[in-house]
């Protein structure tokens, strides 16, 4: 076997015949035209026309996302900045095939060097022009290939054009050797659950009906796989899809421990789907969004009203609310607009909202305000706690305001080694696990080239998460995780064992860990946990919990 | 012939990209004047263009200038001023 990294997009793993996306016509040459100036610019423009409509009437089968994305094409088929450019370049005794390559290049080098988001739009743009291009030599688009059974759809990156009309029933994973989590593909494969890794260079030496095995969990294809590999693929993606189709039953280990799964939320909106996933309320509702697109704070009215829509979601459930978490990767000019050489060390979370205690004040009335007018069970937290004295003053604030559970996130260390006299003030803590590791190992989480130590995997991170449960229980607190580590099936194994509480997450991580957690015991999680904490580092901790969890489940 | 000019600042959270920019370069064609969209100092393009648009490369909280010209321009620039101040990208 040999493995193929990339980027995964979700949980899930496939396996199948590779089926490999036509190769792109080959760039035409630049030969002179036979034909006139006049004659060359005609068919360029029934072309683009054919294509812009083809490419329209595409989008209205797909529907949603894709169909706007594939009107955006069919609009830069018939760019008139595009049409000039091709103009200049008939008149000057081009050909229409050779016109239109150069044309498009130009843009596309254009948005290629601006990168990222722009950069990925360079792929929808050469796909528009080898649609051109194919219908001036009479050719068939390229596209989708049929080889007449399931496949692994195998591609340098998909255009919206392609992805569009994927049969899902065909279609059984996508690798691409090109493009990012952000890449067209990436987006449609969330969208449509697709099992997908992206950004796959190595996979460009895959041939047509060989068989691998693509696990977006690890990010993996694996060619020529063992027997037993295959099965294994074939189990997981058996439990996932029993998992999907299983009853909202809510959070528990086989032996029946409850571990009441929660929703990560960003905006009110986003109540239903986490409900509709079996969400048992909230385990972090941010509240940036009503403060991130303002130049100024925004009311108590406006804000009771947001909180009120929330609450009024989850009826007689635990919805836990964090303040304003402004700082860092998130800046505020109205909260905090110094210049800060380490932002991450700056001040930020609680900090910040310190020193504009008023913005606190009234995020605390609204909130109040809300939970009088709803039937929810409101839990509030601040974020970034570091010591025992501003945990006290949250509290206490907090309190005065009618606020029945008042607890803290902890996210830094010492916050964590502190967690046995933090909890005999909060109510609760919550682990955000994310900034946790970026903290404990000294590594930047927005930072690619420390990227290898941002994994919650790592023993020091799931010493500090014990030490913060142990705080909980020696003081009969609750203490649950919101960070990304919860989504990790087994890792939330361990989180329980380690003494977690509550787990929190995006709402499409659920059903996974719904299934995973009901494969152990209490006395299993303990077990696995032991096995990851006594590991060196992230990796080692990972394959010791699965070989610790192999035999239990 | 009336040319008026606006400047505005655009409310889409991921910007003048993708699907903002293609309602927008939509709206300019469907006006039928001419219309131009630049961004700080920079070079205006046509506003009709989905690619020139797109390639300004404005982010939320940018401003770009709209330049219409026309009998109408006042009204359509009202439109492209709405669409751009809109946060399409709001879920």
């Amino acid at each position: 076997m040999t493995e193929l990294r990339g980027v995964g997009i979700g949980l899930g793993v496939a396996q199948g015949p590779v089926a490999r996306m036509a190769e792109p016509l080959p760039a035409p040459t630049d030969t002179p035209s036979t034909l006139t100036a006049e004659a060359e610019l005609a068919r360029v423009r029934e072309a683009v026309a054919a294509v812009a409509r083809e490419l329209e009437e595409r989008g209205e089968k797909a529907g949603g996302l894709a169909r706007e994305v594939l009107e955006a094409q069919a609009m830069m088929a018939e760019d008139p900045s595009l049409d000039e450019e091709v103009a200049a370049r008939t008149s000057a005794g081009k050909t229409a095939e050779f016109a239109v390559y150069d044309a498009f290049a130009s843009f596309r080098d254009t948005l290629a060097a601006m990168g990222g988001y722009l950069g990925e739009r360079a792929a929808d743009l050469d796909d528009v022009a080898q649609r051109v291009i194919a219908r001036l030599r009479g050719l068939p688009a390229p596209g989708v290939p049929d080889p007449g059974h399931p496949f692994v759809l195998v591609a340098k990156d998909l255009a919206p054009a392609d992805t569009a009309l994927l049969d899902l029933d065909k279609v059984l994973a996508l690798v691409t050797t090109d493009g990012g989590p952000t890449s067209h593909t990436a987006i449609l494969a969330r969208e449509k659950s697709i099992v997908a890794v992206v950004g796959a260079a190595a996979a460009r030496d895959l041939v047509d009906g060989e068989t691998v095995i693509v696990d977006a969990a690890k990010g993996v294809v694996t060619s020529q796989p063992t027997d037993d590999e295959l099965t294994q693929a074939q189990h997981r993606a058996d439990a996932r899809a029993t998992a999907a189709s299983a009853p909202l039953t809510p959070g528990a280990l086989r032996d029946g421990t409850a571990v009441p799964l929660l929703a990560n939320l960003g905006k009110p909106g986003g109540a239903a789907q986490a409900v509709e996933l079996g969400a048992e309320g909230v385990g972090l509702f941010r509240t940036e969004f009503l403060f991130l697109s303002a130049t100024q704070a925004p009311t108590v009215e406006e804000q009771t009203k947001a909180y009120t829509e929330l609450l009024s979601a989850f009826p007689g459930k635990k919805v836990v609310v964090r303040a304003l978490d402004a700082g860092a990767d998130k800046p505020l000019a109205f909260l905090n607009d110094a210049h800060e050489d380490n932002p991450a060390l700056g001040l930020r979370g609680l900090r910040a909202l310190r020193a504009s205690e008023d913005i606190l004040r009234e995020q605390l009335t609204a909130l109040a305000n809300a939970d009088k007018a709803t039937e929810a069970d409101l839990w509030v937290m601040a974020p970034m706690v570091s010591n025992v004295e501003e945990t006290a003053y949250f509290v206490g604030l907090a309190k005065e305001y009618g606020i029945k559970t008042a607890g803290v996130m902890v996210e830094v260390p010492s916050a964590a080694l502190m967690a046995r006299r933090i909890l005999e003030i909060a109510d609760f803590a919550s682990i955000g696990t994310n900034d946790l590791t970026q903290y404990t190992m000294a590594a930047d989480r927005l930072l690619g080239s420390v990227a290898s130590f941002q994994d919650p995997w790592h023993p020091a991170v799931l010493q500090l998460i014990k030490a913060t449960a142990d705080g909980g229980k020696a003081n009969g607190k609750p203490v649950g995780i919101c960070g990304e580590a919860a989504a990790d099936p087994l890792l939330a194994v361990v989180l329980v064992g380690l003494g977690a509480t509550s787990l929190s997450m995006a709402p499409t991580a659920l059903a996974d860990v719904r299934a995973s957690l009901l494969q152990y015991d209490l006395a299993d999680a303990r077990r696995i946990a032991e096995a990851a904490l006594a590991a060196d580092d992230a990796a080692s901790a990972r394959a010791a919990a699965q070989s610790a969890a192999d035999p239990a489940a | 012939m009336t040319e008026v000019t606006r400047t505005i600042r655009i409310g889409s959270s991921n910007g003048l990209h993708a699907r903002p920019a293609k309602l927008f370069a939509q709206a300019a064609k469907d006006a039928g004047i001419p219309i131009t969209v630049s961004k700080g100092a920079g070079a205006p393009v046509n506003a009709a263009s989905i690619l020139g648009v797109i390639s300004l490369g404005a982010e939320k909280g940018d401003y770009v200038t709209v330049t219409a010209d026309g009998d109408n321009a006042d009204v359509v620039l009202d439109a492209l001023a709405e669409l751009l101040t809109t946060d399409h990208d709001e879920n």
